[in-house]
């Protein structure tokens, strides 16, 4: 665990003499990464041709029957281990009716009563330390499809690939207290799925989406005050303005002593605001009831046993391990392991790097030259155009003295067009690092020589002309002089 | 042969396979005598033309060794039938041409069976005189203007009337026993989970069978052999051993224990439906069964139960009926307005008050009075059979309280209407397997049936005793060809 080091980092509203608590609670729609739909066997991809992934079933045909997708269950079940909660052996789905144009059955199949998965908790690493958030549960649902309310001053266009497609709604309990930890918290459960391969998590394609629930209390206050729902949210970015914005909203309310209403709005993102969308009274009456097309849905202890056993490494273990096994930060481990691919990469360049590794430096040159060529290029770590394999050949060629830091730099460089060998590089330009003291105590000698005033001045106590002559031998050796020897060779000379 | 359409299934099948017959001769004959059949209303759409087609081919590279050799069937509308207009009795899905088939028609296709048409049904299945239907009333061959039950009327009435020789219904609290009961037919109504409800127009989900009706206990057996399949499309299909139930029929109910259950001894029923059980249970007796008396306490809630259960899945299962994806649309002003004018001119009186009583309890402050309740009640019944069927091996009932009625008479009172099921429904409720054949006749000449009512996955038990009572009853039906000129 890391320290609990409990800093200021409360994230409170102020107003005159009052401080507010800001409670929020996330119902997360994660898409479940599967090729066909949860009821269906329709297709899943993004970005079809509208309408060309949808069967009989998910265009509700009459006499079209469901019939659940194995897969989709089993994706819950392993994200519901991931989330170290509780899976129920027994759950049922339920229909969610209400009439809209883009739901063809005219209920959404849902599970409301008994969700596949139960109780379980994410753990936050904060920058004052770990905060534990509540999962509430997890279920299984279908999507609707999508209503296209813009290609036509007439008419709306109903697109239906989506309809059917898995979702799993995942409920935190209201634990979480400020914007950064709902950044967090999504970050955190985005990796925890990407790791089981359960999401892609990819926000802009809507595989991941949240509706926001936003209290506020004064602070101390153990009572929840009155919650809104802020709908279908679908960036970080945007649920951390929708958040403040609501919450200063609902805190101005209260200071002019009126009433927070208890109603569903919608985030505004162009105006940066939330807006009401329907109160509690208008609320639809979605008349749950258990799907008789569907028997309840039974797993056995085997078939649970059998996904435990197969949950690969998830981020809060690995990082435990870059921590044991690789002598990392904290800081350092949390990094690394925040995205799935990004550890790979790494635990990559470690097999890579052989028997005398320098860990350090191999995490400096991911999280330093690496992230900022990915940054400045855009590209996903999975895209880099440096391989793992090579990048550890450079981090073993500084390690053993065949270059220098600054000359890696160089090479680094010239490995970006076409993933170059650095080993190559390093040969043919001939970057090979000087490392024979006698040439590197040649060129000294030679360089005091030139330059005795200098030196006397160093003598004399100016010891910052130290680095001209650590610069002058560099520069006449093409930069390819061992930095150490030269230190070394000139602090002896030059006594 | 110009008796063709009386012969049973049983017979044209042997007088196929003996070459006696062609299919096309059989289809003509059907097909002739549907065509001077218009008055009883039994067809919503014919599929005349392509059935001659398809038998043509049939006698041109004949497969004896089907089970339906070119036999030709018409069936329910209910079923969604491939390129063949399926409009469930409504004006919703009046122009409603599906592009798959049901797993059960598609089974009686694969046998050799060839389609002759649509028969007229309820509007969704909702109605026990076919009076619901937007195609009309289906007149009963029995008598004029007398209704042919409901709500597979137009079954019913093309088997008793030998417009098809056999037909595919549905009963979802007696859509099958109820019409047989009414014209003199054997109507059978599987276990549920026995025949697959893909590409059936649902009406309540949980209840919903497909079944055969026949003029005969042995045909009803074949029917039922073929359509009968376990089907991964359907998760409530239930993949048990079936039997070759025509084949492994018998006479022989020595020893069988019959239960008469007291609580089917209702209020107001008419005498003649308490002699005609009395006579049922005489007939079991010669048969060489013994009849023990039972209880199932808990009847009189069935129907109450029904009427929460059926019409709560029903509101949520013909919401897709709303003008956007297929069907009726009415003009609008916008979403709203659209989908109310579609569903107020599209959905009659009956299916919508239905949809309004399954709305109501599933509402939110309702749900757990009306509808959580209802399954409770409906787990108990459940257990009443349970507690019986200890000591029995099947029970004896009689099908309906009263005979057929006239059309009209009841349209007015529904609840009236509703109480046609009482004898039906608990069956449903329950998921057993129940057969009605006919047993005797009424004062004014109609017919009366008995229903046998099995346990799960029993059908061969009391297809069994049925075929035994048949031999006993000698049931004659009295069909005088009232409606052809």
């Amino acid at each position: 665990m890391d320290k609990v080091s409990k800093k200021n980092l409360e994230y409170l509203i102020n107003r005159k003499d009052n401080q507010y608590e800001v409670v929020i609670g996330l119902e997360v729609h994660a898409q479940v990464l599967s090729d066909s739909k949860l009821f269906s066997t329709s297709a899943t991809k993004f970005g079809a041709e509208p309408n060309t992934q949808v069967s009989l079933v998910d265009a509700a045909f009459p006499g079209m029957l469901p019939v659940i997708n194995e897969f989709c269950v089993k994706q819950a079940i392993k994200t519901g281990i991931g989330l170290n909660a509780k899976i129920n052996k027994r759950s049922v789905f339920d229909r969610k009716n209400y009439f809209y144009a883009d739901l063809p059955q005219g209920y959404q199949i849902s599970q409301f009563k008994d969700p596949i998965v139960g109780e379980g908790k994410i753990i936050l690493d904060m920058p004052d330390g770990q905060k534990e958030v509540g999962i509430e549960r997890l279920h299984l649902e279908q999507d609707a499809g999508k209503s296209i309310h813009d290609l036509d001053p007439q008419n709306t266009f109903v697109d239906l690939n989506r309809s059917g497609v898995a979702l799993m709604e995942i409920v935190s309990k209201p634990d979480l207290r400020s914007p950064d930890e709902v950044s967090a918290y999504i970050k955190k459960l985005r990796s925890i799925m990407r790791y089981l391969g359960t999401c892609d998590g990819n926000m802009q394609e809507g595989s991941l989406r949240a509706d926001v629930n936003v209290s506020v209390r004064a602070k101390g206050s153990k009572e929840f005050g009155t919650r809104c729902e802020i709908k279908n949210v679908n960036s970080i970015k945007f649920m951390q303005m929708a958040i403040e914005y609501e919450a200063n909203r609902q805190v101005d309310l209260i200071e002019e002593g009126k009433s927070i209403d208890q109603e569903t709005r919608l985030f505004d993102t162009k105006k940066n605001e939330t807006r009401s969308m329907r109160s509690k009274e208008d609320a639809h009456d979605y008349r749950y009831f258990p799907d008789p097309d569907l028997l309840p849905l039974e797993v056995s202890d085997e078939f649970i046993n059998e996904l435990k056993n197969n949950i690969p490494e998830l981020p809060d273990d690995k990082k435990k391990r870059f921590i044991d096994e690789f002598k990392l930060s904290p800081y350092e481990a949390t990094i690394l392991v925040s995205d799935i691919d990004t550890a790979k990469y790494f635990e990559e360049v470690v097999a890579k790097m052989g028997k005398n590794k320098d860990m350090k430096l191999a995490v400096n040159w991911i999280t330093g030259e690496l992230f900022a060529v990915l940054n400045d290029k855009n590209l996903e770590i999975s895209q880099s155009p440096v391989s793992a394999k090579n990048l550890a050949i450079l981090v073993n060629l500084i390690k053993n003295g065949t270059i220098s830091g600054k000359i890696a730099k160089t090479v680094f460089e010239l490995m970006l067009d076409g993933d170059k060998d650095p080993q190559k590089i390093v040969e043919e330009k001939g970057l090979k690092q000087q490392s024979d003291p006698k040439a590197i105590e040649a060129l000294i000698d030679k360089i005091i020589n030139d330059n005795r005033e200098k030196a006397i001045e160093y003598k004399q106590g100016k010891e910052k002309l130290f680095g001209f002559f650590v610069g002058q031998a560099m520069k006449a050796s093409g930069g390819k002089a061992n930095p150490q020897l030269i230190n070394e060779i000139l602090k002896k000379k030059l006594q | 042969m110009s008796d063709i359409t009386k012969q049973s299934l049983t017979e044209l099948v042997e007088n196929i396979k003996n070459k006696k017959l062609s299919s096309t001769d059989v289809t003509k004959a059907f097909i002739e005598r549907s065509e001077k059949s218009k008055e009883l209303n039994a067809y919503i759409t014919e599929d005349f033309t392509s059935a001659l087609d398809k038998a043509k081919k049939f006698d041109q590279k004949p497969n004896l060794d089907l089970k339906l050799p070119g036999i030709p069937i018409a069936v329910k509308d209910l079923f969604c039938t491939k390129d063949v207009k399926t409009t469930a009795g409504s004006k919703i899905l009046n122009n409603f041409v599906p592009t798959y088939e049901s797993t059960v028609t598609e089974n009686i296709w694969k046998d050799g069976a060839i389609l002759l048409g649509k028969l007229n049904c309820d509007e969704f299945a909702m109605g026990s005189s076919n009076e619901t239907s937007f195609f009309g009333n289906v007149q009963n061959p029995i008598d004029k203007n007398l209704v042919p039950g409901g709500s597979s009327g137009g079954s019913a009435s093309a088997v008793a009337g030998q417009l098809t020789p056999v037909t595919i219904g549905t009963d979802t609290g007696g859509s099958i026993r109820q019409p047989a009961s009414f014209t003199g037919t054997v109507g059978l109504k599987p276990t549920y989970g026995s025949c697959s409800r893909y590409g059936i127009v649902a009406f309540a989900s949980s209840l919903d069978q497909a079944g055969p009706m026949a003029q005969n206990v042995k045909d009803c057996a074949l029917l039922q052999e073929v359509i009968s399949t376990y089907d991964s499309k359907d998760s409530t299909s239930i993949d048990f051993k079936r039997n070759q139930y025509s084949k492994e029929l018998t006479n022989n109910i020595k020893g069988k224990k019959i239960g008469i259950p007291n609580e089917y001894r209702v209020d107001g029923m008419p005498k003649e439906i308490e002699d005609l059980w009395q006579k049922g249970i005489q007939y079991v007796k010669d048969c060489g069964a013994e009849t023990i008396d039972i209880s199932l306490p808990h009847t009189s809630y069935a129907l109450p139960t029904y009427y929460i259960v059926a019409p709560a899945e029903a509101s949520s299962n013909l919401a897709r009926y709303d003008g956007v994806k297929y069907g009726f649309r009415a003009k609008g002003e916008n979403l709203i307005d659209m989908y109310e004018k579609t569903r107020s001119e599209g959905f009659g009186a009956e299916v919508q008050r239905r949809i309004m009583i399954g709305t109501y309890v599933l509402s939110s402050g309702y749900y757990d009075a009306y509808y959580l309740k209802a399954q409770k009640v409906r787990n108990l019944i459940k257990n009443d059979f349970d507690e019986a069927y200890k000591k029995v091996d099947a029970i004896l009932t009689p099908s309906t309280p009263s005979s057929a009625f006239k059309i009209g008479e009841k349209t007015n009172d529904p609840v009236s209407m509703y109480l046609n099921d009482i004898f039906t429904v608990p069956v449903n409720l329950a998921g057993l397997p129940g057969i009605s054949i006919p047993a005797g006749h009424d004062s004014k000449g109609y017919p009366l049936g008995l229903q046998i009512i099995g346990k799960a996955f029993d059908e061969q038990n009391i297809l069994n005793i049925a075929f035994a009572m048949e031999e006993k009853i000698n049931f004659k039906n009295k069909i005088t060809d009232w409606w052809i000129k």
